[in-house]
């Protein structure tokens, strides 16, 4: 209990919130890093994935993708990258890594979301005279789309965990307050910087799920059966 | 690091691990004993943390399949546990466990927990009902049920959440390097600041491939351990 409280003060100390150091600086980066590589992912997979899930090509590289992504250490990635040329561009390497783990599950997702789309709508829409590239956006896409947001979903928690690690490369963001805080041999620091992370883990995770259910009824998790 | 071979005076000898080459002989052979200590650290690790994680699993899926109000918690929980970053599960543990293997295992647990205890439930939830009541009206008790039925039923569901648990904990294990104990994570975190970097890349692809091979193994006992499900496939 002692520790807990002892973390709880590191957390009030608003001298731990302002600075380079401090916790809305770190906060931000992460975010930032978050947000950028999920677009960055997303406008790399997406498109691939949709192609390819017209096409009915690829499968099995789309569906094993994630499976070498899960066996793949992200740590040894991220260190891998920083003793690389690109390791003297700042956050070069995190950037990348990032990217290189998030894409797995948003390809996956996508792909078997859009080979899940009823074959039957697929011939009903070819028969209404819809070229190739309508039924792709038009059909399959919107039908495939509850299938793609999991993908995102997964994406997003996968880089929120994988930009912790990256402070212990010299990343930023937030893991950089548990380094930092094992640096300093400060099991205060080191608790309530866990406790910021898990709780920004849990916000996006939770806000996703707000989204699935404020969704219309069509792209919610289990409709388009 | 990698000049440590070097004799003061005596110009540096030209080998890979002077001119710090990713791929590099020299490094494999002399540090052969520092990589199996890895190695088998490593193994160590994933193999308590995979096998005591299986053994609390393995009742909370039954538990939740049997009472069906305990499954909507049990799924929280293990949700939340596994949005958890790692990094942030093991320094949660600090308090209790301080600098030691047992931090380590404690958060791998937690995570292949998650993993096994929803395959293990998927598998027996997916026990056709009519099985079920063939075996009740065959005069089965519930334990009898359970285990000679229900069980072995579930069991490829459960196989591939092992498979998914044990994978993912070879892979995870790297990052208890931030307590000393990472296996052969230890070595690249050490290597990353000593900027060596056949270390680096040696423990790395020996990370792979303990995955790929206990992957491999899980399918091959997975295949032996549910013969019907390649006689019905055929």
């Amino acid at each position: 209990m002692k520790t807990l409280t002892d973390a709880w003060d590191w957390l009030t100390d608003s001298a731990h919130w302002a600075g380079d150091d401090g916790i809305w600086h770190r906060l931000t980066q992460h975010l930032v890093l978050t947000v950028v590589c999920l677009v960055i992912s997303c406008l790399i997979a997406l498109p691939v994935a949709l192609v390819l899930g017209h096409l009915g090509k690829g499968g099995a590289l789309a569906v094993n993708i994630s499976n070498v992504g899960r066996a793949v250490p992200t740590f040894a990635v991220l260190v891998l990258l920083l003793l690389t040329p690109l390791g003297q561009y700042g956050e070069g390497p995190t950037v990348v890594a990032l990217v290189l783990f998030a894409v797995p599950p948003l390809l996956t997702n996508a792909y078997v979301g859009m080979r899940g789309v009823d074959r039957e709508v697929v011939r009903a829409a070819r028969g209404m005279g819809m070229t190739g590239r309508q039924m792709l956006l038009r059909v399959e896409a919107p039908l495939a789309l509850p299938m793609i947001l999991t993908g995102v979903r997964i994406a997003a928690v996968q880089l929120v965990a994988t930009a912790t690690i990256a402070a212990l490369a010299g990343g930023g963001g937030l893991g950089r307050i548990i380094t930092a805080g094992f640096n300093l041999a400060s099991t205060p620091q080191v608790v309530a910087g866990a406790v910021l992370v898990a709780v920004f883990a849990l916000v996006v995770e939770g806000l996703f799920e707000i989204a699935e259910r404020l969704a219309p009824a069509w792209a919610r998790g289990r409709a388009g059966g | 690091m990698p000049h440590l071979t070097a004799v003061p005076g005596a110009p540096p000898p030209d080998d890979c691990l002077a001119r710090n080459d990713w791929i590099c002989g020299e490094y494999l052979s002399t540090r052969r004993h520092i990589l199996v200590d890895a190695v088998v650290q490593h193994l160590q690790i994933t193999l308590v943390a995979v096998a005591i994680a299986l053994v609390i699993a393995v009742p909370l899926a039954v538990v939740a399949r049997r009472w069906g109000w305990a499954a909507g918690p049990v799924l929280a929980l293990t949700t939340v546990l596994y949005t958890i970053p790692s990094l942030a599960m093991f320094s949660l543990l600090l308090p209790a466990y301080g600098l030691s293997a047992t931090l380590v295992v404690a958060g791998l647990v937690l995570y292949s927990l998650t993993l096994l205890v929803r395959n293990i439930l998927a598998g027996l939830r997916a026990v056709p009902e009519e099985t079920r009541q063939a075996a009740r009206g065959m005069g089965y008790g519930p334990v009898r049920l359970l285990l000679t039925v229900e069980l072995p039923l579930a069991l490829p569901a459960a196989m591939a959440g092992l498979r998914i648990a044990t994978v993912s904990a070879v892979s995870l294990v790297t990052v208890g390097a931030i307590v000393g104990y990472g296996g052969l994570g230890n070595l690249i975190y050490s290597g990353m600041n000593t900027y060596f970097k056949a270390q680096v890349l040696t423990a790395s692809v020996l990370c792979v491939v303990i995955a790929i091979a206990a992957d491999l193994l899980l399918l091959g006992a997975g295949r032996l351990l549910t013969p019907w499900t390649r006689a019905s496939r055929g």
